[in-house]
């Protein structure tokens, strides 16, 4: 390998990133339109959703859990109610996705039993947003009797538990907000590189015969090698300045709180990208019209990225067979890594299992990938 | 032309085969420094297959292949190191300038850096693109960047010029600028080998192998392949060629006949018995302006003669 060649495939393939729109419009402008879409649309939060509230006993202290309704932000309060025929109504005509109802005697009860219950009636229609609304009221009920029970030992000089209990339920562990954004966020990372990678190379030996000037490439001393690194390189920079992009809009922008270690999440990276990148080489070196090619990509990286990663569905709830298929869907071990750092502070040694995944697909493609090219016509 | 030096090129029993299609069929030739060797015949005759495959392009299913002593089947990339090719279709970056084409080209070849700002200046002047250094090369004209191929392709001093149709669809002046440069190439002793489809660019060859079907059925000089032509030509000036021509065409005698534009070469057996013949014929068709002088035949002609179809 003669690095001046190299480097003149690195210095002509840069050029031609800089001067093709399509390249870069790839490049710089998708993953902020997927993150953006991704970010937003795949969230399975809720937000301001509408509920109504029935408060029969309408006391102090009824008025100010019906505040923390209001105050999470999760919720808008849009009508009050005055009758349990208005509840109906209110759910019935899609005015609101979950009524509350307090009863009459819900403070009496409270004091003199030590539990009491609100009614909570949901709209499931829509499955999702309902799990998800009740999860949220819970938690702030959850809230609510943790402040109840304070105040019933500071007042009676005892630490006592089971005092003030409305509903209480189990919480949540490693996303304490209840944010599943904070879940989702790092595996939409995974998803854009996977994407964007694989299309960015996919389209640059393709292009080369498409243009015609791949005859005239094959008939000089450059080897196959070299086209090969003179290629992926210049993108692998691409690829890690959206991946830095990506992460930084993780956590500047949608607040996932990072944990972990920058060097363990950059070594991820430059290993993920390096496979992404080298299918999408393999696919543009074969696939000699640059449409296909991308067509190709896109299935190749989107499908198993999007499904069988675990960036949605969680992998240890799969069949089986297909968990056992998951073991070579190379998203899966990035999306572990992103998560685990993120959200679980995991070490270097923590994620030894998906980082040698990560490992051994690395020198398989980018080996598989040195063999796919040939400088010949047939 | 040095006849006693070993050839540059030697091209023996190659053959290539497309599925079901023999696109080349054993062919022989050779090809000496300082000679321009073209490769002349009608589209699918097998010169653009054999023009690759001098290249190192595409892998030969039979025959052997050298270049400068080299095996070009064995180790194309080492040959690679001694040849520069032109393909048919531009083969350069379009999104990339003038001269950054050529700065690419020259570090694939890793020519030293003065060298290559000394042979870029001189050889963008002869090929009058000096001052288009920074221009796209999508933005030139059709004939420059047949010009920027060649500039491209002897940056770094080649032994060996492999040219396909490099002049198809370029004006007469850049076509008069190539063909300087093709000229002194000659003198320093590069072997050239050039598919046209244009007669005139035939006739300067130094050589010709005429390709028909994958063979290569005459290899000669132009005037000895001219010389070799049976019979004798004659042109019949016309108001209507195309009537001459009918009426011409399959009298006894008459070898062949094609349509030259505002004139038609007719081939006879015998021209003195054969003139008045051909006279009378044109009277009783109806053609009176008719003009019949001897003609000199060119490599269209020749073509025809020999193979009995036209090349282009």
């Amino acid at each position: 390998m003669s690095p001046r060649r190299l480097f003149a495939m690195m210095y002509k393939e840069a050029l031609q990133i800089l001067r093709d729109p399509r390249s870069l419009a790839i490049a710089l402008v998708m993953p902020l339109m997927q993150m953006g879409l991704l970010g937003y649309g795949v969230s399975l939060d809720i937000k301001h959703v509408p509920i109504c509230v029935y408060d029969q006993e309408n006391s102090q202290l009824t008025r100010s859990i019906v505040s923390r309704f209001d105050a999470a932000g999760w919720f808008s309060i849009d009508r009050r109610l005055h009758s349990q025929a208005g509840v109906r109504h209110a759910i019935d005509a899609g005015e609101c996705i979950a009524a509350v109802v307090i009863p009459v005697d819900f403070s009496r009860t409270l004091a003199s039993t030590g539990a009491a219950s609100i009614q909570a009636v949901f709209d499931a229609t829509d499955v999702n947003t309902s799990n998800i609304a009740q999860g949220y009221l819970q938690g702030i009920v959850a809230g609510v009797n943790a402040e109840i029970e304070t105040r019933w030992s500071a007042a009676h000089g005892v630490r006592a538990s089971g005092v003030g209990r409305i509903d209480l339920q189990p919480g949540t562990w490693f996303n304490e907000t209840l944010d599943s954004r904070n879940f989702i966020i790092p595996g939409v990372v995974a998803v854009i590189l996977a994407l964007i990678g694989a299309q960015l190379t996919s389209l640059t030996v393709s292009r080369e015969w498409e243009r015609g000037t791949m005859e005239q490439l094959i008939s000089t001393p450059v080897t196959a090698l070299e086209v090969m690194l003179g290629k992926l390189i210049p993108y692998f920079v691409v690829g890690m300045i959206d991946a830095a992009v990506c992460l930084a809009l993780t956590v500047f922008w949608f607040d996932v709180p990072f944990r972990g270690n920058l060097l363990t999440l950059f070594a991820a990276t430059a290993l993920f990208s390096l496979v992404v990148l080298g299918i999408g080489y393999m696919i543009s070196v074969r696939i000699r019209s640059q449409l296909a090619a991308s067509q190709i990509a896109l299935l190749v990286t989107l499908l198993p990225t999007t499904l069988l990663s675990g960036y949605t569905f969680p992998i240890d709830q799969m069949p089986r067979v297909i968990q056992a298929i998951t073991l070579i869907v190379y998203p899966r071990y990035y999306v572990t890594i992103l998560r685990g750092i993120f959200l679980k502070a995991s070490t270097l040694f923590d994620l030894w299992q998906p980082l040698l995944g990560l490992v051994v697909f690395a020198i398989l493609i980018v080996w598989l990938a040195s063999r796919a090219f040939h400088k010949r016509l047939d | 032309m040095s006849a006693n030096a070993a050839p540059t090129i030697r091209v023996s029993g190659l053959t290539k085969r497309f599925g079901a299609v023999h696109a080349v069929r054993g062919i022989d030739f050779e090809v000496s420094a300082g000679e321009i060797f073209g490769l002349v015949g009608p589209d699918g005759a097998g010169k653009t297959t054999t023009m690759r495959m001098l290249a190192g392009v595409l892998r030969p299913d039979a025959g052997t292949l050298s270049i400068d002593g080299i095996d070009v089947a064995r180790d194309p990339e080492k040959a690679k190191l001694h040849l520069s090719y032109m393909p048919q279709r531009f083969g350069l970056y379009e999104d990339l300038t003038v001269g950054e084409n050529v700065f690419f080209y020259a570090e694939l070849f890793a020519v030293p850096r003065r060298e290559r700002v000394a042979r870029s200046a001189e050889l963008l002047h002869a090929a009058g693109l000096e001052g288009f250094e920074r221009r796209l090369a999508g933005q030139l004209s059709g004939g420059m960047k047949q010009k920027l191929g060649l500039v491209c392709a002897l940056i770094h001093t080649p032994r060996v010029l492999l040219l396909d149709e490099p002049t198809t669809g370029v004006d007469p002046v850049s076509r008069r600028d190539f063909w300087a440069i093709l000229y002194r190439l000659r003198e320093s002793g590069v072997s050239i080998v050039m598919a046209t489809a244009y007669m005139d660019e035939a006739e300067r060859c130094s050589r010709l192998a005429l390709f028909h079907s994958g063979e290569v059925r005459h290899c000669d000089t132009p005037a000895r392949l001219k010389a070799a032509m049976p019979g004798a030509l004659l042109a019949v000036h016309a108001a209507q060629p195309r009537a001459v021509h009918r009426a011409l065409a399959g009298l006894p005698g008459v070898l062949g006949a094609l349509l030259m534009g505002d004139r038609v070469h007719v081939r006879v057996d015998d021209a003195a018995r054969r003139v008045p013949e051909l006279e009378t014929a044109l009277r009783t068709a109806g053609i009176a302006d008719a003009r019949i002088d001897p003609a000199a035949p060119g490599i269209e002609d020749v073509f025809v003669a020999l193979l009995g179809t036209p090349a282009g």
